[in-house]
């Protein structure tokens, strides 16, 4: 259980990225956050996990206060909450395997992961994770030998290895083909349903959002304008949310496609 | 400029030319009428030849002597010295590397102060370095190991630094988020980005130290260039020949050798 | 969890290379070690000592600065001169080099291994025999200089030369020129500036190189270390170093500049 409250946060230029929010994401659930660029999406993720600081309320995770952890109590809380970004953030010049591992180093002591000293157990889990997101054949491969899709499902085992209690995702499928789209996604679903996962994703595209999400979360301008279950996010909110008409992916070909048709005349 | 129909050639270009001109023709006014014209020695035609005929008909019995002393066992020492200095700056310099790198540190002048520690070290000459040296733990290759080992920091930790300075924070944040310590996420996601990169300039050094150490010997420092310094006095061409040869052979061998490292680390 | 499917797992790469390579090095450094004989003991042993001369060289001596500061001025001209010497060969040297200009491979290649030939050889060394031939002063020392920096800007010279655009060297073999003309007109203004930019860096180097040719008696500056701490003035010694750093970096600073503008 996620836990916000009366979380605000300002930036050290003034900027307000969140303002007085109070959410409480039970487990299990599959949350999708929405919102313009610049509504305070990325903001609310990382602040979960404190790769950002927030400046006013407290945010609670299990009961435990991770705003007041320090050092080690924080490590730990941090272990029990995978990552997922954009750009994979993957070591690229690392092997598959070794990417997936370095989800695992939270649990050891320093001299120990340094000297590549992995326990069996941690091996094991690391090539479940991968079998899981049906890539475990490249475990060996060197991770820029991969394509933007394959490179986003290690990430995803990554998190999986940590075994983390909760996902958060940033707009993991934003530089990826549709196709791969569908897979990371069906990924991230079938580890929520199968592993009751806590899962908080960020996401451009209302359209997956709604075919994903048990619940949708709409931000503007750092405050939470729509709190619900996808059945109540309906158009009219979400070009509320939006503040204009709206935009799914299907557009967006239908321009491309346009735009082609065009210059070929 | 005017755009006149027809253009004049520009003024500015033939005043900077008589600029250069003049300044040239002053510095070398200044620095011919400092070389003495006393003329050479007129021994020099007799050395030359001597030398000449020393190089082509090279002592090859120095090449090695069983009671010690001789060309090879000098080379080996010359490798060691420059194998071991090169090491042993590859590792001093990383702590000065990241200081260096900009992306380091949120004031920008303390990687500006890093970097200009870094070109006081890399111009701090290595044979001076060594004489120092010398003075303090006496003469022989452990000077000259120390020479090296710590004027090559001055280069390697300005070119780590660069390499640094490349470094994608993704992956360290995403280290970060899994509750890694600091050091763990130094270890896993920024020294395989930077490692490749630190070895092909340690490669790269190295060669240019082993040039360097087959003459530290000449001021006492260890390795060949102390045989070489004392055939030289002693007018043995034909040793010189020899010990000159063997450091063209150890030099091509250890390039070609640590060029094809290089190419295949990339 | 369960077990995962075995088939699929790819056999993981043998480690062997990764341990024979460390042990390679271990091996490397150990016997450096024990070749030179370094150890720490003795590091720790040249501790005080160490101690002691940085004590004696600060503060340095001031009024040293007059004694010196001829032979700084001779230093800077061995740079000029032996640059210069070492520019004008470097140009045939170059040419005959580049594959481009010299289709034979019986010409290029032998004069690229005379170029790296040089290379393997340090000024220094260059200097000590070139004292043993034409007696102390600077004049062997020019000559190292001239002969070192040849190899340097020989060699990325005619890497610049092979760098060039084609179109021109053949609309100049078009309109029927000699292969004079062929060079001034085509090659010379693609590559002249890369030229002057790799004389000023060598010049760079050559400064920093006169600075210590002294040692072997080859004039400047470095006949100075001999003199001080042979009488273990490191007073002296360490105005000597303050200075020759001081000019390098301005020097250095000016070259820079210049080159930058050039590029
Ligand atoms: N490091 C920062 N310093 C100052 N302001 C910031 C910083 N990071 C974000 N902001 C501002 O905070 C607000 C929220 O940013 P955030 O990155 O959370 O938006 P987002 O919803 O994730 O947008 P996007 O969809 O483009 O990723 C924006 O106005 C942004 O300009
Ligand atoms: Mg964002």
């Amino acid at each position: 259980m996620i836990e916000f409250k009366n979380v605000s946060k300002v930036y050290p230029n003034g900027t307000q990225g969140l303002k007085n929010i109070n959410v409480k994401i039970e487990k299990g659930e599959f949350v999708v956050i929405v919102g313009l660029s610049g509504a305070g999406k990325s903001t609310f993720l990382r602040s979960i996990n404190r790769l950002h600081e927030i400046t006013s309320g407290e945010i609670a995770i299990d009961g435990k206060s991770i705003t007041k952890a320090k050092g080690k109590d924080l490590r730990i809380a941090r272990r029990d909450i995978g990552m997922i970004f954009q750009n994979f953030n993957l070591v690229k010049r690392s092997t598959v395997i070794r990417n997936v591992l370095s989800g695992r180093v939270g649990y050891h002591s320093t001299l120990r992961t340094v000297l590549g000293l992995f326990p069996k157990e941690d091996v094991n889990l690391a090539l479940n994770a991968l079998d899981r997101v049906n890539i475990v054949e490249k475990a060996y491969t060197r991770s820029d030998q991969l394509s933007g899709g394959q490179q986003q499902r290690v990430s995803i085992a990554r998190a999986l290895a940590q075994e983390a209690k909760i996902i958060l995702a940033d707009e993991p499928v934003a530089s990826l083909d549709p196709l791969t789209t569908k897979q990371v996604m069906d990924d991230l679903q079938k580890i929520n349903q199968d592993l009751g996962i806590t899962t908080v994703v960020n996401l451009h595209f209302i359209d997956i959002a709604r075919q994903y999400a048990t619940r949708i979360i709409g931000l503007q301008a750092g405050e939470v304008v729509f709190d619900g279950p996808v059945e109540e996010a309906t158009d009219e909110r979400f070009s509320e949310i939006y503040g204009r008409p709206l935009e799914t992916r299907e557009d967006e070909e239908v321009e491309v496609g346009e735009s082609a048709h065009e210059s070929s005349k | 400029m005017s755009s006149a129909t027809r253009p004049i050639k520009p003024k500015k270009n033939i005043v900077r030319r008589w600029v250069i001109f003049i300044a040239l023709a002053l510095l070398y006014i200044w620095a011919l009428s400092g070389v003495p014209v006393e003329g050479f020695k007129e021994t020099a035609g007799q050395i030359s030849k001597a030398i000449v005929s020393g190089i082509f008909s090279p002592d090859w019995d120095y090449v090695y002597l069983p009671e010690g002393e001789d060309l090879l066992r000098g080379l080996l020492d010359t490798l060691a010295i420059a194998i071991l200095g090169t090491f042993i700056s590859a590792f001093l310099c990383i702590p000065f590397a990241f200081w260096a790198a900009n992306n380091m540190s949120k004031i920008k002048a303390n990687a500006g102060i890093g970097k200009f520690f870094l070109s006081f070290v890399r111009t701090f000459p290595e044979l001076v370095m060594a004489l120092l040296f010398i003075k303090m733990v006496g003469p022989g290759s452990f000077a000259g190991v120390l020479a090296l080992g710590l004027h090559s920091i001055g280069m390697l930790g300005k070119l780590f630094s660069e390499e640094v300075e490349n470094i994608d924070f993704g992956p360290s944040e995403a280290l970060k988020a899994t509750g890694a310590r600091p050091l763990q996420t130094l270890w896993f996601a920024v020294f395989p980005q930077v490692l490749p990169g630190f070895i092909s300039y340690t490669l790269y050094r190295f060669e240019i130290n082993l040039r360097s150490a087959s003459v530290l010997g000449i001021i006492g420092a260890g390795g060949i260039g102390t045989p070489l310094i004392f055939a030289m006095q002693s007018r043995d061409w034909s040793r010189v020949g020899i010990i000159l040869l063997g450091i063209i052979v150890m030099v091509t061998i250890v390039d070609i050798i640590s060029g094809y490292l290089r190419k295949k680390i990339v | 969890m369960n077990q995962v499917n075995e088939q699929k797992i790819p056999k993981a790469p043998s480690k062997w290379k990764h341990y024979f390579t460390f042990i390679l090095i271990l091996l490397l450094l150990w016997g450096s070690a024990y070749q030179t004989d370094s150890t720490f003991k003795e590091l720790i042993e040249g501790f005080p000592n160490m101690f002691s001369v940085l004590d004696q060289m600060i503060p340095p001596n001031w009024a040293y600065f007059d004694n010196i500061i001829g032979a700084m001025l001779d230093t800077i001209r061995m740079a000029v001169l032996g640059t210069t010497i070492g520019a004008v060969i470097a140009i045939p040297f170059a040419i005959f080099s580049a594959s481009n200009m010299i289709k034979s491979t019986w010409v290029y290649y032998p004069v690229r291994f005379l170029l790296n030939l040089v290379r393997t050889i340090p000024e220094l060394l260059l200097a000590a025999i070139f004292v043993a031939i034409f007696g102390l002063g600077p004049l062997p020392g020019i000559f190292a200089l001239g002969i070192f920096s040849t190899g340097i800007i020989a060699k990325l010279t005619y890497e610049a030369i092979e760098g060039i655009d084609k179109g021109p060297l053949e609309s100049m073999t078009a309109v029927g020129a000699n292969k004079i003309q062929w060079i001034m007109f085509s090659v010379v203004p693609q590559v002249a500036a890369y030229y002057v930019s790799y004389v000023l860096y060598s010049f760079e180097i050559n400064v920093r190189a006169a600075a210590i040719l002294g040692l072997v008696g080859a004039g400047g500056i470095g006949e100075y270390y001999d003199r001080t701490l042979g009488f273990l003035e490191y007073d002296k010694v360490s105005t000597i170093i303050i200075f020759t750093l001081l000019v390098v970096l301005i020097i250095d600073y000016i070259s820079t500049k210049l080159r930058e503008n050039l590029l």
